[in-house]
């Protein structure tokens, strides 16, 4: 039991983020509060994704100083797998374009509501 | 040869003319509609050019920077596919020469902004359709569904707050379509989809497919609007400008279901599809209630672009019951109608373009005396309302047809009863709206009011709205009167050999 918690921590961390994001996203009233869930829960799946490329005493997939004495990884079972986190600068990217989409469509709201409240905007709407 | 590199210049030209229409708005604002047109026009060229060489060669894979799979991107072109191609982008075309009056009429001062989208709505489409390789599938996706948040915000009242909702829900459906990608990677170590096919099979036995898979389908279900998770459906796409809802209606959805065939039937084997879950169950009873659901929320409906959405919400339900018969004929049906309803969804959202820019209301009640007004665009409504009653030879009877065989050759007797029990629903809608457009109100009825007297002149739309609006209905009809060789020289190819 305490191996399947501790073991596999990261994907406790991760479930556990993703819950805290979904929770606001769904239950918080406030426009903003449910962007900055989103945030989280997006965060969450970026430490998904960094976590599966990790390997113990794994170094970078880089052969720096070519010529020089020293560490050198040069098999796959030495360097931590680099695509995953390539990846997620392309999310990174991705979710970046979203909070800015959502942040403008907020700011249009805002304009026409003067709140930032989900109740009271459907009130004024209707 | 530039036919060779045809699969690239598909997504290319969009991409790159969507960048540089802010640059032709600065020089004249009028010529970005027709920048938009001359780009629109040249992708579905080679689009057609593609299907083409689909056709006569089998599939095209075309590695993109010439890394070979599964390292480097590739687009992939099969059969299912390349009709694919061509539906969105000869949609997009039809759309954005409808747009003229409207976007001029309905956003003044934003149409240089709109066509930009517009455009990147369009990239986003095709580079979904298009790929081989699932990230970059999220990706497309992305960009689809970010294009898609903005033209819906440009709309009426209300227009910002449903855009927010659908960024919410959308959001999280991408996330659980990129979770599902990061569960197939952990185990499998590749992204790119013919790849994973062979990989997948050694390791079915193991949870984390099973929950790579859960995630896909609730994810793509989420941007289908397939029944329980389409609450973001109706408010965004009635509340969007014509334009747009004329544009995202008729594909956004269909998009969403191929990417739902394409997990189901290329990237997961089929027998597992329907094997390891009860997958197939669960997706045909939620396509059920959707199909009843959506046609009776219809019915409760006065505006009639509300009424529409809901019926996009129930021609959803008949795509994925035609994906969870999991049969020949179900699935023939199912991607003949993707090709059908998107046919018939543009024609109906053109129409309501057309009907606001010129009698400037929504409302069915307020429809008294349109046939006289505008009697081009009414006959287009009746026969569009026909074929989604699915009456003889307009294309709705076909995709309907193969449907209600699936149903029987699996045994479902229920699903059948459902599909006939729709048709008339659909009926009762489109003949209340028939109803109000066509018939005179009796004497008794008009007393009060001074119709009587007066002479209703005919105001018919404009000719860049009327060429679509029939060349949708010109398609409505060459689809269903072509229905047995689109299915023999496309669709038999695209479903699984094993069914």
């Amino acid at each position: 039991m305490l191996e399947f918690i501790v073991g596999k921590y990261n994907f406790w961390i991760y479930i556990i983020l993703m819950m805290i994001g979904f929770y606001a996203m769904i239950a918080k009233n406030n426009l903003v509060k449910k962007i900055i869930g989103m945030n989280i829960f997006q965060t969450s799946i970026i430490l998904f994704f960094i976590s599966i490329a990790y390997k113990k005493g794994g170094t970078l997939p880089i052969l720096y100083h070519a010529h020089a004495h020293g560490e050198q990884a040069y098999s796959v079972a030495e360097y931590i797998n680099p695509l995953p986190h390539v990846l997620m600068l392309t999310a990174i990217v991705v979710m970046v374009a979203t909070l800015g989409v959502a942040l403008a469509i907020v700011i249009m709201i805002y304009r026409k509501y003067h709140t930032l409240e989900e109740d009271e905007i459907l009130k004024a709407s209707k | 040869m530039i036919v060779e590199q045809s699969p690239a210049l598909i997504v290319v030209i969009p991409l790159i003319c969507a960048l540089a229409t802010p640059i032709v708005g600065l020089v004249r604002k009028e010529w970005c509609y027709y920048w938009v047109l001359l780009s629109l026009l040249a992708a579905t060229v080679f689009s057609i050019v593609t299907m083409g060489r689909v056709l006569s060669d089998g599939t095209i894979r075309y590695f993109l920077g010439n890394w070979d799979p599964p390292y480097g991107i590739e687009y992939v072109i099969d059969h299912l596919n390349a009709m694919m191609l061509v539906l969105i982008t000869g949609i997009s075309f039809l759309v954005a020469f409808h747009s003229k009056e409207s976007v001029a009429d309905e956003m003044p001062g934003r149409t240089v902004f709109f066509y930009t989208v517009f455009l990147l709505q369009v990239t986003g489409f095709i580079g979904i359709v298009i790929t081989g390789d699932v990230f970059n599938l999220y990706v497309f996706l992305e960009i689809a569904s970010l294009a898609g948040y903005a033209l819906v915000a440009i709309g009426e009242d209300g227009a910002p707050l449903a855009s927010f909702r659908y960024i919410i829900l959308g959001t999280v459906g991408a996330c659980f379509y990129l979770l599902g990608v990061g569960y197939l990677y952990m185990v499998t170590g590749s992204l790119n989809m013919l790849d994973l096919a062979q990989l997948l099979p050694e390791l079915y036995h193991s949870k984390v497919i099973l929950v790579a898979f859960a995630f896909f389908m609730v994810g793509v279900a989420v941007k289908m609007a397939l029944f329980p998770l389409h609450v973001w459906l109706p408010d965004a796409y009635t509340k969007a400008p014509s334009a747009s809802s004329a544009l995202l209606a008729p594909l956004m959805t269909k998009v969403a279901a191929y990417v739902m065939i394409r997990i189901m039937f290329t990237i997961f084997e089929p027998c597992f599809s329907m094997e390891m879950l009860p997958v197939t169950a669960v997706l045909s009873w939620a396509a059920v209630i959707a199909i009843v659901a959506g046609a009776v929320m219809a019915l409760a409906q006065r505006d009639l672009k509300r009424m529409l959405v809901y019926i996009l919400v129930s021609e959803v339900g008949y795509i994925a019951l035609g994906v969870g018969l999991a049969n020949r004929n179900g699935l023939t049906g199912s991607i003949l109608h993707i090709l059908n309803d998107a046919c018939m969804m543009m024609t109906l959202f053109l129409i309501v373009g057309a009907i606001v820019y010129k009698a400037r209301t929504r409302t069915i009640a307020d429809f008294r005396f349109l046939h006289r007004k505008m009697p081009l665009t009414m006959g287009a409504l009746v026969i569009a309302g026909l074929s989604v009653i699915g009456i003889p030879p307009t294309c709705g009877f076909f995709s309907k047809w193969y449907l209600i065989l699936g149903a029987v050759d699996a045994k479902q007797w229920i699903f059948a009863v459902v599909l006939l029990l729709s048709s008339l629903l659909n009926a009762v809608l489109f003949f209340r709206v028939i109803e109000y457009a066509y018939l005179e109100p009796r004497a008794e009825d008009a007393h009060g009011h001074d119709d009587e007297g007066v002479i209703i002149r005919m105001e018919e739309a404009p000719v860049t709205m009327l060429l679509p609006i029939y060349a949708g209905v010109a398609g409505i009809f060459l689809f269903g009167i072509y229905s047995g060789e689109i299915i023999s020289t496309l669709i038999q190819y695209a479903v699984p050999t094993c069914f």
